[in-house]
């Protein structure tokens, strides 16, 4: 089978403009918004402010052009069709690979498998290569931190192997203790599986020397990027890592897109995940031989369209450049900070306050105020953030903290955009007469 | 005047009624809503077949503290059978506020743990 390989497109720093998305070298988000026809939304009368990316991304014409197009000019199945339409559809999918590994520098495409999101990407992993390597007895190590999806399904798979689950604390400051990691290497783990950015307080961890330690100790390392690869560079080959699973919905793809990347030789080493159509080369009645990979773990007909509308998406913040967008989301913090500070001193905000080591994300309190409450009063000042546990509920634990409310940022967030939210929070406060 | 924070909502959920702990409840019941870290403990003293006693004590929102707080003003006095038999639409009677499907959980919160309460299956939990 032959991978169509995608138009390169050209990109030297600085020098391109992207239709004014670029200026100085800076992304301009007023501009880029443009691009996401969502913004011509109103809520309760108001424009939409979206503060709640974290969660999932909006989507720019260009990933809508890619769905549409895919379903209103040459709707077929992929590596099936011998005919023009399901060559196209192939080729149109089989490219989006290739863009996708191009993103995260991913040496060979067929590393990268499409799933429906990050979930089902460590799931794979989790049951495919779990379950054959994971003995009575062995490690996993973990963290505090972890979204609930790299999380349970290690839970689920300690129990059936009789495996130990270790855990490395944080700091109060949502900082991971390297102190204790260093520790817990001493078990000889089998596996270590963390977030490179917390979800949850935006905290960037430092995968690369803690992957490094962990290959010292002989285990191998998959990371859960869903909030890295739409907020920072990510190089999978420089960060060493074995599995890197992200989301395809998060970083401006459709819903029902994720990817995991892996080693080939360990991707060659595991056994299927899911069995049928299109993960086999030849079937029997006893028994099959499965294809190569990456279609070894995509059995059946994919979400043909998300795979497309992904490679779109990856194309797209490849032209606006990763670089771009984590200076973009690291100044937006710095001056959100400020106006939180200036104008809501009693807000409590959690997390490293550090933004170099920090993306776009802000949990915070009102003290007096739920967070379920924050939310709907910003609502009607049309800002949409998230409340509750945001899916990492031993982290909350830890912080001892029943819930928080959550903005975030992506790159079509703008300084105004803070601005409003810092305006609902008044409202908010004189809702609940708090200070 | 807010549609949905109305000043006797925030009232109640600055000074809820019944909060505290019962020292000699008949029953006692946990209800969560683990999508927004809302908890509730709920208990009740039962004397014959009515409720002499309600109190209790967790965090929540305005909206589900200011509901368990109606709630539990509600069925003091009240017969098991009758407090038991309550319906979703006589704690929405009770807030008078129009409730989103988003926060109907919140709403709902104190008459699930009520309930599981009064409930044979479910009691002293």
């Amino acid at each position: 089978m032959t991978v169509t390989e995608a138009p390169a497109i050209e990109l030297s720093a600085g020098a391109t403009d992207f239709g004014g998305r670029i200026r100085d070298g800076r992304l301009v988000p007023e501009v880029i918004r443009r691009d996401f026809p969502i913004f011509g939304t109103q809520v309760h009368g108001q424009p939409l402010v979206f503060l709640d990316s974290a969660s999932t991304s909006q989507k720019p014409e260009a990933v809508i052009d890619a769905l549409d197009a895919y379903y209103r000019e040459y709707t077929a199945n992929v590596h099936r069709g011998i005919y023009e339409i399901g060559e196209r559809s192939t080729a149109s999918y089989e490219a989006a690979r290739a863009s996708v590994a191009r993103f995260i520098n991913a040496p060979d495409s067929h590393e990268v498998i499409f799933t429906r999101n990050a979930t089902e990407a460590i799931n794979l992993v989790a049951y495919a290569w779990g379950r054959k390597n994971i003995v009575p007895g062995d490690a996993i190590v973990l963290t505090e931190m972890e979204h609930h999806a790299n999380l349970v399904p290690w839970q689920l798979l300690a129990q059936e192997k009789d495996g130990d689950l270790e855990f490395i604390p944080i700091t109060d400051d949502g900082i991971l203790r390297q102190d204790v990691y260093e520790v817990l290497l001493r078990l000889k783990p089998k596996l270590v599986a963390f977030t490179h950015v917390s979800n949850t307080l935006g905290t960037i961890n430092p995968v690369r020397e803690m992957i490094e330690a962990a290959h010292a100790a002989g285990a191998l390392v998959l990371i859960d990027g869903a909030q890295a690869v739409p907020h920072v560079p990510v190089d999978v080959q420089a960060i060493g890592a074995d599995f890197y699973a992200f989301s395809g919905h998060k970083m401006l793809g459709p819903t029902g897109s994720g990817v995991l990347w892996a080693r080939r030789e360990l991707l060659e080493a595991m056994p299927p995940f899911m069995a049928g159509g299109d993960m086999i080369r030849e079937v029997h009645l006893r028994r099959s031989e499965w294809n190569d990979i990456p279609w070894k773990f995509e059995a059946g007909t994919p979400d043909i369209a998300a795979g497309i509308g992904l490679g779109a998406a990856a194309e797209y913040l490849g032209q606006l450049g990763m670089d771009r967008v984590r200076e973009h989301e690291r100044e937006l913090l710095i001056y959100a900070f400020a106006a939180l500070e200036r104008e809501h001193p009693d807000v409590v905000l959690y997390g490293p306050m550090d933004p170099d080591i920090r993306c776009g994300v802000i949990p915070f309190n009102v003290p007096g105020v739920h967070p379920h409450d924050v939310a709907q009063v910003l609502d009607r000042s049309g800002v949409a953030v998230r409340a509750g546990h945001h899916c990492t509920m031993p982290l909350h634990e830890r912080l001892d903290l029943p819930a928080t409310a959550r903005a975030s940022f992506n790159v079509y967030t703008t300084q105004g955009d803070v601005d409003t939210l810092i305006e609902g929070l008044r409202e908010v406060k004189r809702i609940f007469g708090a200070a | 005047m807010d549609d949905l924070y109305r000043d006797y909502i925030l009232e109640h959920y600055r000074r809820p009624h019944n909060f505290g702990v019962l020292d000699n409840a008949t029953a006692t019941q946990e209800g969560a809503n683990p999508l927004c870290g809302d908890r509730i403990t709920l208990q009740v003293r039962v004397v014959g077949d009515q409720i002499a006693a309600v109190g209790f004590t967790g965090r929540g929102c305005a909206i589900s503290q200011a509901s368990a707080s109606l709630l539990t003003d509600e069925v003091k006095g009240k017969e098991v059978d009758a407090a038991a038999a309550m319906k979703a639409s006589d704690v929405l009677d009770l807030l008078g506020i129009e409730i989103s499907p988003a926060r109907m959980k919140c709403a709902l919160l104190s008459l699930e743990t009520l309930q599981g309460a009064l409930g044979p299956a479910e009691t002293n939990s």
